[in-house]
């Protein structure tokens, strides 16, 4: 708190005073519950906060103001006085029919954005008629093999007035293709359309898996996405890189916080690499992440997230826009943290998860539902997701004020030390030579499959407390209503799939697939080509041939 | 002595690749004894079903996530029988709807474990369950 010595020593003076006699006969009296407290993922928790723990703060340097840099209390100077979060929740399943009455049921319920959700077929690049699709189509998400399909999905929705977000990696580049193309079918420009790709595949070889071709090709496909969205799409956000998937998949919340931020640097690396200005494309990447159950921990996360990534644009790559030192970010509360047993105590867990996104500053929340561990969510469950970001925004009182955590010695001393832990292992990153390597020699895959061996093996003795699984279990709630998704989706979409490939001009689809192979295999932008491929009706899984073609086809080393 | 003898293969059935809980698993059956081969990801039922002969495995645990159990699990179960791995135990784990585990056990998979298993459930009921293949009790 850029504290005098004189002052400083008073106050640890009254601290030890403090502890020899108030906390001393306390502690006679009534013990601790625990030898030791801490954070859901493990950071050692003191008993009070206070003055003393922060004297290197500096709250000009550190807390600044918000909207200037380093932006630790938010980006925007009025934050949710100004304009709520956008209330963006992920949908998709069984067709696009289907899915195109869930966004206009979700639109007319107060919903401001769409976040569209692709079955597993689609996130690997596989048309729904393959062999690896069965079973899959439209289980997850929706499916999409033709353009056709895409413009069923978006049908009658104001795609000038709403911002999509796309959960796609892999194909990104071809879905963001069957969207422009879509909607320039429907009269928009391409300057209209605000959204989300995903297209973060580092993430994907850290943690969600879905993946076509090997490393550093998904890179080169990633800086033509780049270059062509500055080009063409000044409201698109190409890249949203991703911690949500990291920390799914075991990561503590440091770890989440610096495997996303090392991802982010590859990917400013790939821009300048690709010859683009820092400032050109720096302020179209967003960020997307994971808000567990631990509130404090998550609040200080994204503080420390926003300050980091503030001083990383500045500092490492010397940009000059504020815009680029920005970390925009979405957060999905934690569907690791649902339980299948008493699935209503989900509807609790998520709002103490999307109050913490909200302290913590985020642009945009999807809350889970309560059903979720066991499918994907019905009608009802999404309502009342929604309506518990709806209760937080227009009920809690924790819209009125900007940061409200703000100067609380724990929450501070707790973004300082996050962000710490977070920079050391992004240093370790850098040492091994960047993310794209690290990810080669499998190092936060190996980390992050030990940090979550060791959450289950404190679940097991008992360390940590799951309501309703190791501790208050049964009797056993009332089996809720789930959602089962029609069985005849699977085959009527393979019959769309093959109208489509009998009816197109096969010889113009045949001719722009090789016109972005010749394109890939000269290393030339491929993403003009890939839109010709969607013109001419050629589907996911034939444009995607091209690049295992091309490149070659990824394999994990499987690693427990 | 006989859990030095049993060999598990843990597989990722179909195109999730949510392999946490696998490696979990894995991990925990590794610790207790076993040995335990794991397949990696986003395998096809002929490829766990090709890899379980020819590591003459004694138990096969799968972790599906995707909603496609109903098609995958019975399929390999089918390739089990038919390359005369009959014996194989097989379970499984993930997002697995309760109303669908019964057709899942008469297919043949012993058992299915929900979100929410802890290790020494999963670890316990494999020592009761798996024997060494040819020395079955």
């Amino acid at each position: 708190m850029v504290i005098d010595p004189k002052q400083l020593e008073e106050l640890r003076q009254a601290r030890r005073q403090w502890e020899a006699t108030t906390l001393r006969g306390s502690l006679e009296q009534q013990p601790e519950r625990a030898p030791r407290f801490s954070t859901l993922s493990d950071m050692e928790i003191a008993r009070l906060y206070a003055p003393d723990d922060l004297p290197a703060y500096d709250p000009a340097r550190d807390l600044g103001l918000p909207g200037e840099y380093p932006f630790t209390r938010g980006i925007h100077p009025t934050m949710y006085r100004g304009r709520l979060w956008t209330m963006r929740q992920f949908a998709g399943f069984g067709s696009p029919e289907d899915s195109n009455r869930r966004f206009h049921y979700l639109l007319e319920h107060g919903q401001t954005g769409l976040s569209v959700a692709f079955d597993m077929p689609t996130l690997m690049g596989y048309d729904s008629d393959h062999a690896r699709a069965q079973g899959e189509v439209g289980r997850e998400g929706v499916a999409v093999d033709t353009l056709e399909d895409m413009e069923i999905l978006f049908r009658g929705l104001p795609l000038d007035r709403i911002t999509t977000s796309m959960t796609i990696n892999a194909p990104a580049n071809v879905l963001l293709a069957m969207y422009l193309v879509a909607a320039e079918r429907a009269g928009y420009r391409r300057d209209q359309l605000g959204g989300t790709t995903q297209t973060d595949m580092l993430k994907e070889f850290i943690a969600q898996k879905e993946w076509i071709v090997p490393p550093r090709p998904s890179m080169r496909l990633i800086q033509d996405m780049l270059a062509f969205g500055t080009r063409e799409l000044p409201r698109w956000n190409t890249i949203s890189i991703s911690g949500y998937h990291i920390r799914e998949a075991g990561a503590t919340a440091v770890q989440e916080l610096a495997f996303t931020l090392a991802d982010g640097i590859a990917y400013v690396q790939a821009g300048l690499d690709a010859g683009l200005a820092v400032d050109q494309f720096a302020p179209r990447l967003s960020f997307f992440f994971d808000c567990h159950n631990d509130l404090f921990e998550e609040i200080a996360k994204f503080r420390a997230a926003r300050r980091l990534w503030a001083r990383i644009m500045r500092e490492r790559f010397r940009a000059e826009s504020p815009r680029s030192w920005w970390l925009r970010f979405h957060t999905q509360t934690a569907g690791v943290s649902l339980t299948a047993q008493q699935p209503q105590n989900n509807i609790v867990r998520v709002t103490l998860q999307a109050l913490a996104a909200v302290l913590g500053g985020t642009q945009s929340l999807h809350t889970n539902s309560m059903d979720e561990t066991y499918a994907l969510p019905t009608e009802e469950a999404v309502m009342i997701a929604l309506r518990t970001q709806q209760i937080i925004a227009y009920e809690s009182g924790a819209t009125n004020t900007v940061d409200p955590l703000g100067g609380s010695y724990f929450v501070e001393a707790l973004t300082n030390r996050v962000e710490a832990e977070a920079e050391a292992y992004i240093r370790k990153i850098d040492d091994l030579g960047g993310m794209v390597r690290a990810v080669e020699l499998g190092y936060p895959q190996r980390e992050i499959a030990d940090a979550s061996y060791r959450y289950q093996q404190q679940l097991e003795r008992r360390e940590k407390i799951v309501v309703g699984i190791n501790e208050f279990a049964g009797p056993h709630a009332q089996p809720i209503q789930i959602l089962r998704i029609d069985p005849h989706v699977e085959r009527r979409q393979v019959e769309r799939l093959q109208r489509v490939r009998k009816e197109r001009d096969s010889r113009q689809a045949r001719r722009a697939l090789d016109a972005l192979q010749r394109a890939g295999e000269r290393g030339e932008n491929t993403m003009d080509r890939v839109v010709d491929c969607v013109r001419a009706s050629a589907t996911v899984g034939e444009i995607c041939d091209v690049f295992r073609t091309v490149y070659g086809e990824y394999k994990e080393p499987a690693i427990i | 002595m006989t859990n030095g003898k049993i060999r598990i293969i843990i597989a990722k059935p179909g195109l999730d690749g949510h392999d946490r809980g696998a490696k979990v698993v894995a991990r925990a059956l590794r610790d207790a004894g076993f040995e335990v081969i794991y397949t990696g990801l986003h395998q096809t039922p002929e490829m766990i079903a090709s890899a379980a002969i020819q590591e003459d495995a004694d138990a096969v645990g799968l972790s599906i996530l995707s909603g496609a159990h109903m098609t995958l699990l019975p399929r390999l179960m089918d390739l089990l029988r038919q390359k005369r791995g009959g014996e194989i135990v097989v379970f499984a784990g993930g997002i697995i709807p309760e109303e669908d585990i019964s057709a899942l056990k008469s297919s043949g998979v012993s058992e299915i474990f929900p979100p929410g298993t802890s290790l020494d459930v999963i670890v316990r009921w494999v020592r009761e369950h798996v024997n060494p293949r040819g020395v079955k009790t």
